[in-house]
């Protein structure tokens, strides 16, 4: 067993933010195990995605490039991971454990009774083993796992690796068939809504999150003014989605997304043990509350004790005056 | 038509942990409810006993593998509405990695037979591996759809759902039958009503071992090919908040504003 392969998600001919983590992590993997790195590329019309792969430092790229992979299907992309697997032998494979990469890594796992740790948030090659560090129990513990024999499946978390970088590299991919035809794949695409504001939470490097104290959905106004200077994303508590101020979507916390950006500010936030689940592992957290017993103090480095309505259109304001 | 819950017996939320010098964890709970189901099944449970109320499922049975006192989460699916709980317990899964829990939760839904969907909660807050719901779909052979925010439509064998990924809502059809985990935007949960209480309390939940099951693959720590070995408390966040003063708003976002340029985080 030999070679590391890291799969690059892509939408639209661009690589996402947290494949191009998976590659600067993968490329350090395979250095340190000294063997190549494989670069992965699935989808339709995707060659410039496997130059754009070269350019971001893998060594090979192998590739599939069919009508059928338009639209990530498990049913497609699965036996075809599977196969070339089965067929290669690799030591590693990894990607992006965004919604679609733990899919994929588990699924394929499953299929070949292999062993795969998800979530990782940072890896340590020991001998021919990546021992994995990952967040258990809500992130109160840490857990240092690894994969025991064959091929080692493993997920990373966005944002804890920085992103490979361009090396001006270029290569030749090589091309495979598609192993599942069409008709054989039974589940089928009828509709796709992209998400209408553009930075995710996973990806953003800065969030500005409102809670219960922002009062009704009008109240997260100066959260998005804010948000938008500071090239943000929005993200909410528990309590402000439950009260339909905010969609599912913004949710950081528990039953919601986990998130781990350079500055986290709260805003009306009291810091739950629910929404700490999600945003504990934040660089710096700024609180800003009414309420100075709040919980959030506690976890914050920065806190500014007063009326959100009145500290965050100063603090909006302060920004644009800073970074114009 | 079956539609079968799989869910968990999980630490409670405000649960504090313990790791002593061997590793191992265990955990106490300072409102004194140390176990609770998993947060994220209870959206699971919901939507089973929907598909009971609106789309003609026989049956809504909870699933768990897990210890006797696992029997405590599925009386609270019993109370919610499900109309039967197995529990799945042997000490021979015990250790198994995800592939192997997978192994033992689709022979489960095997035996219970005629089953069309297995509906999971999108992860567990205890391990937060997220990948069973994926897994049992491959031991079962049936299509995995992930993330479910919506089930739009059942006809003629098929489902509808709504899938919430990470860049924009997908909207897929599948044949039946299907694995769905789901996500909260799906439902609100129920709470319990007085008589379901009753019920469950006086309910008897039976009990399978490996030997009521036709296991396909080996399980248990033996076989697991993941050594979920070392587990610690991370160290804890630096220093305590500062507070930052000041006469007026101005002063203090000023100041705020110099140190978060100072920490390089803008």
């Amino acid at each position: 067993m030999s070679g590391v392969w890291v799969w690059i998600e892509n939408r639209d001919g661009e690589i996402i933010t947290i494949s191009r983590e998976a590659i600067g992590a993968a490329r350090k993997v395979a250095d340190e195990l000294g063997q190549p790195l494989t670069g992965l590329v699935f989808g339709h019309n995707v060659s410039a995605v496997a130059d754009a792969a070269f350019d971001l430092g893998v060594d090979a790229v192998l590739g599939c490039d069919d009508e059928s992979l338009a639209n990530f299907r498990i049913e497609a992309y699965g036996p075809l991971l599977s196969s070339l697997v089965q067929e290669r032998s690799p030591a590693v494979v990894m990607a992006g454990a965004s919604t679609r990469g733990r899919d994929l890594t588990g699924w394929v796992a499953a299929d070949l009774d292999a062993g795969v740790v998800p979530d990782g948030i940072a890896l340590e090659v020991d001998g021919d083993t990546i021992k994995v560090t990952r967040p258990v129990y809500a992130g109160k513990l840490l857990s240092t796992v690894y994969v025991t024999e064959g091929t080692q499946f493993i997920s990373l978390r966005s944002r804890a690796f920085p992103q490979a970088e361009s090396t001006g590299k270029t290569g030749q991919a090589e091309w495979v068939s598609p192993v599942v035809s069409e008709d054989a794949i039974p589940t089928k695409v009828v509709g796709f809504a992209p998400k209408e504001e553009g930075i995710s939470l996973t990806d953003a490097s800065i969030i500005v999150s409102g809670g219960r104290g922002v009062g009704g959905p009008e109240g997260f106004a100066p959260i998005r003014e804010l948000a938008e200077v500071l090239g943000a994303a929005v993200g909410a508590s528990r309590a402000a989605v439950d009260a339909g101020w905010i969609p599912y979507e913004h949710q950081v916390g528990q039953t919601g997304k986990t998130v781990s950006p350079d500055l986290y500010i709260a805003c009306g936030i009291s810091g739950a043990i629910q929404h700490q689940a999600g945003m504990r592992t934040s660089k710096v957290i700024v609180a800003i509350n009414k309420d100075p017993e709040a919980p959030i103090f506690k976890l914050a480095q920065y806190g500014i004790v007063g009326d959100l309505f009145e500290v965050v259109p100063a603090l909006t304001e302060e920004f644009r005056k800073r970074l114009s | 038509m079956k539609v079968v819950v799989c869910t968990k017996q999980t630490p409670s939320t405000t649960a504090v942990f313990t790791v002593d010098a061997n590793g191992h964890v265990s955990w106490d709970d300072p409102g004194g409810k140390p176990n609770i189901v998993n947060p994220w099944d209870e959206y699971a449970i919901e939507e089973a006993i929907r598909l009971k109320e609106n789309h003609g499922a026989t049956d809504a049975i909870a699933l768990t593998v897990g210890s006797e006192e696992s029997k405590d989460a599925l009386k609270t699916c019993l109370a919610m509405g499900c109309t039967e709980a197995i529990l799945v317990s042997d000490s021979a899964f015990d250790g198994s990695d995800t592939v192997g829990t997978a192994r033992v939760l689709a022979a489960a839904i095997n035996k219970i037979g005629d089953v069309q969907i297995a509906v999971f909660g999108n992860r567990a807050i205890d391990g937060d591996t997220g990948l069973t719901p994926v897994q049992v779909a491959r031991k079962l052979g049936w299509t995995p759809l992930t993330y479910v925010s919506a089930i739009k439509e059942i006809s003629n064998g098929q489902i509808t759902v709504e899938r919430l990924l990470d860049d924009g809502k997908e909207t897929v059809t599948a044949p039946l039958p299907v694995v769905i985990s789901v996500v909260k935007e799906i439902n609100e949960p129920r709470y319990p009503s007085f008589m379901g209480i009753r019920k469950a309390n006086r309910a008897t939940i039976p009990v399978w071992t490996a030997a009521d099951l036709e296991v396909d693959g080996a399980t248990g720590a033996e076989a697991a090919k993941v050594n979920w070995g070392h587990v610690y408390a991370p160290p804890p966040r630096e220093g305590s908040v500062e507070i930052i003063e000041g006469e007026t708003i101005e002063e203090k976002v000023r100041k705020l504003v110099d140190k978060l340029f100072e920490e390089k985080v803008i």
